[in-house]
């Protein structure tokens, strides 16, 4: 059973190695490897997630059996296997949802580029989940901007271009910050190990020495990270980048690479520096106001779109938004409801994208909401998955996005008075402004248009859509219902990290 | 305070060009000069780390003249973190370069306001 131990860096090395050899496949082929490497990661993370589970403290994997202060590190608790799994399922659903977009939007002579992106993608993120050491995390930051950005462009629009550019930009400003904060860790407490720094950053706190350069290597990092995953006021760049890009783009550009940095912050504030230091510098309650704002700003601008992929877009900045609140919180059930809330808004979200793709192919390609009229009576799966994914957003019980709600309120009490009344007031508010468009989205999707006739009454989605559209219901209806193993699961390994 | 920053010139000097590189990253218009921006920034990070690897009077870490006294040599990872770095912003400025020729040769400009709104013209 030890042999698992291996398993996170096989998984790591097995698609870091799949990005080359799709390189020389033909575009089908490449397609079928990626997905298959997606998927045997995702049962080999599964895997390490029950053989976590079992054991009481998370394992420590050295690569080239290096010991701790000159090898390189992987740990894997339950937290970060859990992640990892959810991550690869969700992955594969949005690659099989889209499959068919894929056809008509990437000339086939760039397909298998395409799948190298995913790759990459897919290292990038495992890393991102695995790493225990800071300078890996900003290599592989770098490596998942590069094939996010490659993912936005494929299309090759000039829009598309213009988006990757914008998205470039941003993300280099923030790995920019990320690199001078871990250099300042760095100097000041002389290791780039997680669990060496978070020992060397408890003896300077208690002998008060450097505490100006550690403030700001912690804020420096969460504004970094904050750029990258797009908080209000950094989210210029989403809109384009997200709803311009092909099906299965979209839907895992606003479900995984965004959760990828907010994992690499929350490993940040629990393994590296410690969340009581976190506290004493102040930047939780930054988060937490920029959190509040983007709920309501992103809200506020998905209302005023008439495209409905720029509506998802929009409405991914107030989901952020949540996630930075529950940080900013500043108890440890505001961070376990986050990071329950990165599952329930990832599995929504790609459901949402992959949805939104399929209607608007039985509206004559066209995004726009007045042409989407009836469109959920034409493609019934696409309508069901809108539906679901709406329902889930706006928090309906049964659905994911209830639940992670409600385990935002809870938190929120045992918070201090003030952030508590402000949380509350703000969910309130989101909630109304949530429905306010995704209810009228569906309102819409299943309003026919006036003397329509439905030469497309007998159009049937592809198996491998119905399929993704399927597993992705099910998913959101498991974190909405059985959601209490999950929450246990999370909470158990946020526990570990300290 | 003075002679503080006057000791520590490097950082100082360091943090200075990290300045300018991001604010030319974030609100020159010119793509190209956002590149050179980016790599004043991503410079500016290794020479910090450069020089909290530099101790005076110490050997790079290559065995010299059979001194193998640990405190003879310098700590070898700034450098290798240098090297990493460097590898990493040579393959975004690439990217950014390619993306900006491909910007280039469809709207034959280099401001990227002027292009934002060609685009949006382009799909009205």
């Amino acid at each position: 059973m030890d042999f698992v131990r291996n398993f996170p860096f096989i998984c790591i090395m097995l698609a870091m190695v799949s990005g080359p050899v799709s390189s020389v496949l033909s575009g089908k082929k490449a397609g079928r490897l990626s997905m298959l490497v997606v998927s045997v990661c995702g049962i080999l993370s599964a895997v390490t997630l029950v053989y976590t589970l079992q054991l009481t403290e998370p394992f420590v994997y050295t690569m080239g059996r290096f010991p701790a202060p000159f090898g390189n590190e992987i740990r894997a608790g339950v937290f970060e296997a859990l992640m990892a799994t959810f991550f690869c399922l969700i992955m594969v659903l949005s690659l099989i949802g889209g499959l068919k977009y894929l056809k008509t939007d990437v000339p086939d002579e760039k397909k298998n580029l395409y799948f190298i992106m995913i790759n990459l993608l897919l290292a990038s993120l495992l890393s991102l989940i695995y790493t225990n050491d800071m300078f890996t995390g900003y290599v592989f930051v770098e490596i998942n901007t590069i094939s996010a950005c490659g993912l936005i462009m494929i299309r090759g629009w000039g829009r598309n271009i213009l988006a990757a550019t914008k998205y470039m930009v941003m993300s280099l400003l923030g790995s920019g910050l990320v690199l001078v904060s871990i250099s300042i860790l760095y100097g000041i407490t002389g290791h780039l190990l997680m669990s060496n720094i978070h020992t060397a950053v408890a003896e300077l706190v208690a002998s008060k020495n450097h505490i100006e350069p550690l403030i700001i290597a912690v804020g420096l990092f969460s504004v970094g990270i904050a750029i990258k995953s797009a908080l209000f006021p950094f989210h210029a760049w989403l809109p384009d980048a997200y709803s311009y890009s092909t099906c299965s783009s979209s839907a895992i550009l606003s479900s995984l690479v965004s959760k990828g940095y907010i994992l690499f912050l929350m490993k940040f504030i629990y393994r590296v520096i410690g969340s009581d230091v976190f506290k004493m510098t102040g930047a939780d309650d930054v988060l937490f106001l920029f959190g509040i704002a983007a709920m309501l700003v992103g809200s506020i601008d998905a209302i005023q779109q008439t495209d409905i992929s720029r509506m998802i877009a929009f409405s991914s900045i107030a989901q952020i938004g949540y996630i930075y609140m529950g940080f900013g919180l500043g108890v440890e059930a505001g961070m376990v409801a986050s990071a329950f809330h990165i599952l329930a808004h990832a599995s929504a979200k790609s459901m949402l994208f992959v949805s939104a793709n399929g209607l608007s192919e039985v509206s004559g390609g066209s995004m726009n909401y007045r042409d989407l009229r009836g469109s959920g009576i034409r493609n019934r799966s696409a309508g069901i998955g809108f539906v679901v994914g709406s329902l889930s957003m706006v928090g309906i019980p049964l659905f994911a996005g209830f639940t992670s709600k409600v385990y935002f309120a809870k938190a929120a009490l045992g918070a201090t008075t003030s952030k508590e009344i402000v949380t509350l007031i703000a969910l309130a508010i989101s909630t109304i402004l949530n429905a306010m468009y995704f209810i009228r989205m569906t309102l819409s999707v299943y309003t026919p248009r006036m003397n329509e006739h439905y030469e497309d009454r007998d159009f049937r989605p592809g198996f491998t859509y119905r399929f993704s559209m399927f597993v992705f219901i099910i998913i959101v209806l498991v974190l909405g219902i059985l959601s209490n193993p999950i929450f246990d699961w999370i909470s158990r390994g946020l526990s570990q990290f300290s | 305070m003075l002679s503080y920053l006057w000791n520590n010139y490097v950082s100082v000097a360091a943090m200075i060009l990290f300045g300018i590189g991001f604010c030319n990253l974030l609100l020159q218009r010119n793509l190209i000069k956002k590149i050179i921006g980016l790599n004043i920034m991503d410079t500016a990070v290794y020479l910090f780390l450069a020089s909290m690897g530099y101790i005076e009077g110490r050997f790079a870490p290559i065995l010299k003249d059979g001194v193998t006294e640990a405190s003879q040599y310098v700590n070898p990872l700034p450098s290798g973190l240098v090297l990493t770095g460097i590898v990493v912003s040579v393959s975004v400025t690439a990217l950014m370069l390619g993306l900006t020729v491909k910007l280039y040769e469809r709207y034959r400009t280099l401001d990227i306001d002027e292009i934002t709104t060609m685009v949006r013209k382009e799909h009205e």
